[in-house]
């Protein structure tokens, strides 16, 4: 885990005022309009000896997702249900201003947003990953590293790791009457239905914008992430930065990551689809 | 799970509107330079502002305005079950939230050099401490004398048995279908917190923020209380009167 500086990239006024200056016209420094997404390219199955694993990169932005299945006990308080768990690094080799270290609270915030919208979207059925009720149950480990750091984290490490559980196959298993859990050599995907997409918004002076890079994230005034499932409804959300947003910007975003989630859901599922 | 609203009535005898019982004092704490406590249901917190003050480690110091600094923390005894007192990642990410709901409010740019700690303590915890913790912490800074845009307040939505309901309790936090907690500065308008948990339709979305912004409303006249019954004991028309 790394510590990425605060603000790592210096912006000197005049680029900033520039920046804005083009965001009243409905531009932005890159050159997109300020609903586009960078590229977004994602590739299932990258690592063989993971259960499910892809690489998502946007625009600059990469990270690597992988899925380990294991056996172990359920949580005390959900005993009927399995384990799910996502961790997200920021390794030191991602950027110039990261350092190894235990995780800071960036790195924590984005492990947990990206959990949470996995998690309250019900993508994966918990409830169908017990083995031995309040015993044995399986647990889903999803590890995402981030390889190169160039902004909008959140929703990179999002797809990557909504895409590494729709291509994860695990070992069925098999209860003996002794309690023991014993693998098959077949394998099935996770028991996973529902495709959760994040999309960031960063509010720069008055402007909205998806997808910030480094140097938008570097004088964003707020930040506000929001995720929808396939109906369109909201299943997760986090502001955060220093700013506020006002009541008309949140219902903006909340429209807006239907459709562009509608959008990305697509890209997923066409990866997803790819590796069979 | 058992049915949490009976003919629009909660399992704790509240309207879908209503807030819990809530209580809210300044000036508790005598070394701080700011200090507040809150009681909203069973939640119980206290939070201490130190600063504006020098900055330590100086490298940390910016030299056009101060850094927030928040601790968020649960005592060990606060919870059903023991919470080890080391902070967790759930502390950790709420400490982050909240002086980003926080640091808005701030005039940041008077402070320059500086440090202002908030320091949040959760003694006993209910459904809705983050947003119990930030409602306190800016009665905290004005106690403190710290220059602010407004006061933030916040307060906490959810859907519980398919109803939008103000002000989630434990049980309706940890059984309902989504938590939603919001936080406002209210005389500007500016939303400063927003956290969702749990499945909304673009309808229920809406109508939520609508009825966080009112449970807001209500703990901000609480706030003004509380910082009156400190600051102007006989009143506002007999300090008037004296002038």
């Amino acid at each position: 885990m790394a510590v990425v500086s605060k603000r790592p990239f210096v912006i000197e006024h005049l680029r900033k005022a520039q920046m804005i200056e083009l965001l009243a016209q409905g531009r932005r420094l890159d050159g997109r309009s300020l609903l586009d997404y960078r590229p977004i390219d994602i590739k299932c199955n990258v690592i063989q000896k993971a259960n499910g694993s892809a690489l998502v990169s946007l625009g600059n932005t990469q990270v690597i997702a992988g899925v380990k299945i294991e056996v172990g006990a359920p949580f005390p308080d959900t005993p009927d249900k399995g384990v799910l768990v996502v961790n997200a690094e920021i390794l030191p080799l991602a950027s110039p201003y990261a350092e190894p270290g235990p995780p800071d609270e960036d790195a924590i915030e984005l492990s947990r947003v990206v959990d949470r919208g996995v998690r309250e979207s019900g993508m994966i059925d918990l409830s169908k990953l017990v083995l031995i009720p309040g015993q044995k149950v399986r647990a889903v480990f999803v590890d995402v590293s981030v390889l190169n750091v160039d902004g909008n984290l959140i929703d990179a490490t999002s797809y990557a790791v909504v895409a590494a559980l729709l291509t994860t196959k695990m070992p069925e298993v098999e209860v003996t009457p002794s309690g023991e859990i014993k693998e098959k050599d077949s394998m099935i995907p996770l028991p996973a239905s529902k495709i959760p997409v994040s999309v960031t918004f960063a509010r720069i002076g008055e402007a909205m914008v998806v997808d910030p890079n480094s140097e938008e994230e570097a004088v964003m005034d707020a930040r506000i992430t929001l995720t929808t499932i396939d109906e369109g409804h909201l299943c997760a959300g986090q502001k955060g930065l220093a700013g506020g947003l006002t009541y008309e910007q949140i219902m903006f975003a909340a429209e807006t990551a239907k459709i562009k989630g509608q959008e990305i859901r697509g890209l997923i599922k066409k990866a997803v689809s790819s590796v069979g | 799970m058992g049915k949490l609203i009976n003919d629009g009535i909660r399992v704790d005898g509240r309207r879908v509107d209503e807030l819990r019982p809530y209580r809210l004092e300044v000036g508790v704490l005598k070394n701080a330079d700011g200090s507040a406590y809150i009681e909203l249901g069973k939640n119980k917190i206290i939070v201490a502002v130190y600063g504006p003050k020098e900055m330590h480690p100086k490298h940390l110091a910016l030299p056009d305005r101060c850094v927030l600094r928040c601790r968020y923390h649960m005592s060990p005894f606060s919870t059903d079950v023991r919470k080890p007192p080391a902070p967790t990642r759930r502390e950790i990410e709420i400490s982050k939230v909240i002086r980003e709901a926080l640091e808005p409010a701030i005039l940041v740019e008077e402070y320059p050099r500086t440090a202002i700690d908030i320091f949040l303590e959760v003694l006993q915890s209910d459904g809705g401490s983050r947003c119990a913790a930030i409602t306190a912490a800016s009665l905290a800074l004005a106690d403190a004398g710290i220059s602010m845009y407004d006061l933030v307040v916040a307060c906490a939505v959810g859907k519980v048995d398919g109803v939008m309901v103000l002000d989630l309790s434990d049980i309706e936090d940890k059984e309902g279908e989504a938590d939603m907690p919001v936080a406002v500065m209210p005389n500007l308008n500016i939303i400063t917190l927003l956290q969702l948990d749990g499945i909304l339709t673009h309808e229920e979305f809406k109508q939520g923020i609508d009825l966080a912004l009112s449970g807001c409303r209500k703990l901000y006249e609480a706030q003004r209380k509380a910082l009156m019954e400190k600051y102007f004991k006989g009143g506002l028309n007999q300090q008037e009167e004296a002038e």
